[in-house]
């Protein structure tokens, strides 16, 4: 039978946005032109260091670029891609062709950044790795409480309390896994409160989130503040130790990236191959997606959307607790006020940029996580731009690709709404 | 033998209301029970009792002479019970195969999903029930008539022998009914019984076995097709006499009130809703809009009204060109609009049937002074359009909420035609509404027609079309197919309009009188 719906779209893009995005790309290669391009001397090198310090596994030479060639190269590409959006358009590819052009103004910033001397890009790479772990597992965590409908804007609550009971249990223990198994607990048990609060008592869903987060910025904060800081010995966890897989860990470049780090960022695959089988290769994960879809509709079936919700979110805070975990047992082994600063928002950000797949939050997660490395490892370089502006990066690159770049993709279509049985 | 369902006594109650009344019923294997009954008279509670979404108060429910109780749709699936709602129960992100097998899972390995497994049992059930689908398609993809037939697939898969099909033709064109009718023939010969829920009389003529009818919760009669006839049946749904044709004069259409060149509206998912689109409509006649719903309808209605805003093409509202003004603008140009969704852009239902009377006009005088409002002159104006209208309501300053659907429509006729009006936009203006009701709005469209009005109107329902219009345009995935007059519209050529036929082919079946047509979608 055919099956020809012909559904006819407007053209992707409409042409006023395909000036638009024509005028930003060719100011971008402009920028590249003025503040990278002009300023660097003929003959200088760019030197990138492809293995990150201290590492003796997976060891890749450098890689040395000619800094003023590279930059010449990346302005006149940028430049024709930018003239040909304008004039014609790229359709479909839009967006795709914006991507590249920022990935030229940031290779772009760093060869210039790195003229005549050397920058371990490696080393950020796996910064970005370290950093992104925290945002992909708070994406995680997101995108199982909203596949089946139920949205949790209070994943940074989550994760904050989380990171406090983790280094507060772990300091009482001296057990990373105990201090692990106490960061779960309190984040599943501030879940469920999210849980009771929008699925029982059908409480509008960013509200009840809210007060969790602010009810965990207190709470932290005062503990923290009152026994933390004062008692040492009560915020002093062990941290995981970095643990290589053997024959992985020596490929080069990716190997000290991916395979000889610490037990998050396997745990971070781990969860990526998990929850991406159990939503779309089986009946509990089916079942899941119905009840964020058409609740209703499972419902009618005999499926029981309240459980189905409560394990959601449960399972939601299992991840973020995981995620908050991170912060102080699986980086730096102490708590301070704030830690997560605003990661478990970035999260929910990298869902949606994900479309709400695993895959792709995780994806989104590596980028904000880069984003965040390059502001801090250029802070360092010393580039004459404010360190201030350069940690608003992540955050900015956050709300450029919640504003510019995301259509409303495959969202859930009953997120955020409660059930009520007729 | 022992009837395959038999219901007794059941009662239920909801706060303030009786919504059925010691309801009993009988169905037979191998029937089609047809439930007629006016919105709100307890159709779709009964049905519900029965699909366990609701508990009876009182009552029992017997399956093949046994009795069972009934507390979730589980219990009714388990007692061979399904239902084909009249808002399909499908997600339209999964494939067919996953919105069938859901709740009911092959799986493999654990809890691994078999869909090929579910896929082949898929295939075998529309083989041998005729129910041509393609289980690998998502949902999203089909037209409404497939997506009804996967809903009914579902039952299917799930082994039910008693299937209730709740208002089942309120979304198909006729000959999409035609088809669902064809399956329902098939699937009781193959030994399923079948309750059909309906107000429309000309339905339960054509497909039922044997007719009940509800009315305010209590069963009134039961009947066969071959003893009754459509007034016979709307007096016992109705309870008094109706006068089911519309009376109205010939036309005698004026100058051009509204004209709309290619026009151009995009919907909220950017896809191309109208597609160049061209009609005009003069002042004294009505020009009728059939078509599917969801074939660009409600874009027209919304950028015609300014609500929408057009992607290209032109509108003129008595020669003054109005695309893109603001709602505002085109109101106080004489636009009036009767929208499809009066709950949702019709009213405000917190709000007394006072100030909803004003919502076009509050801002100028006489009720409104200044930055005051005239709180007495509201007052005066609702009192006198509420006698006018025969607006049922305890007084002017009742939430409009509290109405019933048909008082609600009234507030709303009444405010729109007691301004000076050149141009009437009327969105499915009985959709939901008793049969006195309609009949009431009905002749207030004429009414207003008589007075020089230029009527737009837009209704899924072909009868009403055909009955009220002068010209009716077809559209068709956001075309305007076909503009024909009145008299030689008949309901067959109008369908197959509305299904994509061509206007050519589509003359030729006129012709020869109704076939069965093959169309692809």
């Amino acid at each position: 039978m055919a099956n020809a719906v012909l559904v006819r779209k407007l053209e992707g893009v409409s042409p006023t946005r395909q000036r638009w995005m024509g005028v930003v790309e060719i100011g971008m290669a402009v920028l590249i032109l003025i503040f990278f391009t002009l300023k660097v001397q003929p003959g200088s090198t760019s030197t990138f260091n492809m293995t990150p310090g201290g590492i003796t596994r997976g060891v890749a030479g450098d890689w040395v670029v000619p800094a003023l060639g590279t930059l010449i190269f990346l302005t006149v590409v940028a430049f024709l891609l930018g003239v040909y959006q304008f004039v014609r358009g790229f359709g479909k590819w839009t967006n795709g062709v914006l991507g590249i052009i920022v990935a030229f103004f940031v290779f772009g910033f760093l060869v210039w950044a790195s003229a005549g001397k050397s920058l371990n890009l490696s080393g950020m790479l796996s910064a970005a790795v370290l950093l992104g772990v925290p945002i992909i597992l708070g994406a995680f965590s997101g995108v199982i409480s909203e596949r089946a409908g139920v949205v949790n804007i209070a994943i940074e609550g989550l994760m904050l309390m989380a990171a406090m009971v983790g280094a507060l249990v772990g300091s009482v223990t001296q057990s990373i896994w105990w201090g692990l198994l106490g960061a779960i607990v309190s984040s599943v048990l501030l879940a469920l409160v999210h849980g009771v609060l929008s699925i029982k008592y059908k409480i509008n869903q960013i509200i009840s989130g809210t007060v969790i987060n602010i009810f965990s910025t207190g709470m932290t904060s005062y503990l923290s503040s009152k026994f933390m800081q004062t008692y040492q010995n009560l915020n002093n966890p062990p941290i995981f130790p970095r643990i290589p897989i053997p024959l992985l860990a020596d490929i080069p470049i990716i190997g000290p990236l991916f395979f000889n780090t610490n037990i998050f960022v396997y745990l971070t695959f781990i969860l990526l191959i998990v929850i991406q089988v159990a939503l779309f290769s089986t009946r509990w994960g089916l079942r899941l997606r119905s009840v964020g879809e058409h609740p209703k509709a499972a419902d009618t079936l005999g499926i029981n959307v309240i459980r189905t919700r409560y394990v959601a979110v449960i399972l939601s805070g299992v991840v973020a607790g995981i995620g908050g975990a991170f912060f102080t047992l699986g980086s730096v082994g102490r708590f301070d006020e704030m830690m997560t600063a605003g990661k478990g928002f970035i999260g929910l950000a990298a869902m949606i940029f994900g479309n709400w797949t695993p895959i792709g939050a995780f994806l989104a997660g590596l980028m904000f996580g880069f984003a965040d490395s390059v502001a801090t490892k250029l802070s360092i370089l010393g580039t004459g731009i404010p360190t201030q502006f350069m940690a608003m990066a992540p955050y900015l690159t956050t709300m450029i690709v919640l504003a510019g770049l995301v259509g409303r993709g495959q969202v859930p279509a009953a997120d955020g709404e409660p059930y009520t049985k007729e | 033998m022992a009837p395959v369902l038999q219901l007794s006594g059941i009662t239920k109650r909801f706060p303030g209301v009786l919504a059925n009344d010691h309801i009993d019923l009988t169905l037979n294997e191998g029937e089609i029970l047809a439930l007629l009954g006016e919105n709100g008279a307890g159709k779709s509670t009964l049905m519900n009792i029965l699909y366990g979404l609701y508990q009876p108060d009182e009552g029992e429910i017997q399956v093949r002479g046994k009795k069972v109780t009934i507390h979730s749709p589980t219990d009714a699936i388990n007692a061979g019970i399904g239902m084909v709602h009249q808002h399909f129960m499908l997600i339209p992100v999964f494939t067919v195969t996953e919105n069938v097998m859901l709740g009911s899972e092959s799986v493999r390995g654990g809890d691994f999903l078999d869909r090929k497994k579910a896929a082949d049992r898929i295939r075998e059930i529309s083989e041998s029930y005729k129910l041509e689908v393609n289980p690998d398609s998502y949902v999203k993809d089909l037209p409404v008539g497939v997506q009804q037939r996967v809903e009914i697939i579902k039952l299917l898969y799930r082994e039910a022998n008693i299937l209730i099909f709740d208002e089942p033709t309120a979304v198909l064109t006729p000959q999409e009914a035609d088809e669902l009718f064809e399956i329902m023939r098939t699937l009781v010969k193959q030994g399923k019984s079948i309750i059909f829920i309906t107000h429309k009389l000309r339905e339960v003529l054509e497909i039922s076995d044997r007719v009940m009818v509800i009315r305010r919760g209590a069963m009134v009669g039961s009947t066969t097709p071959e003893k009754a006839d459509k007034q016979k049946l709307a007096e016992m749904m109705v309870g008094r006499s109706v006068h089911l044709e519309v009376e109205k004069a010939i036309s005698t259409p004026g100058d051009v009130v509204l004209q709309v060149q290619n026009l151009v509206v995009a919907d909220p998912k950017n896809q191309i809703a109208v597609d160049e689109v061209t009609f005009e409509v003069r002042a004294g006649e009505i020009l009728g809009v059939a078509g599917v719903q969801g074939n660009g309808q409600t874009e027209l209605v919304e950028a015609v009204t300014g609500l929408r805003a057009a992607v290209s093409g032109k509108i003129h509202l008595m020669g003054q060109e109005i695309t893109n003004l603001s709602p505002r603008q085109v109101t106080e140009l004489g636009c009036a609009h009767v929208p499809e969704d009066r709950q949702r852009d019709g009213l405000v239902l917190s709000f007394p049937v006072a100030d909803n009377s004003v919502l076009c006009t509050y801002y100028q005088t006489p009720y409104a002074k200044g930055l005051n409002m005239q709180a007495h002159v509201i007052l005066e104006n609702a009192h006198r359009l509420i006698k006018d209208f025969d607006i049922r309501t305890p007084n002017a300053q009742t939430n409009v909420g509290s109405l019933s659907g048909g008082n609600q429509q009234k507030v709303i006729i009444a405010r729109e035609f007691s301004r000076p009006i050149k141009f009437l936009v009327a969105s499915q203006p009985t959709r939901g509404l008793d049969v006195g009701s309609i009949e009431y709005i009905h002749r207030r469209i004429v009414e207003k027609r008589d007075e020089g009005c230029a009527v737009l109107l837009v209704s899924p329902e072909l009868d009403e079309i055909i009955e009220l219009s002068d010209r009716i345009a077809v559209m068709y995935r956001g075309k305007v197919v076909a503009v024909v007059s009145a008299d030689e519209a008949n309901k067959a050529y109008l369908g197959l309009l509305m299904a994509g036929v061509s206007p050519e082919q589509a003359e030729s079946a006129k012709t020869k009188g109704p076939r069965v047509v093959e169309t692809t979608f």
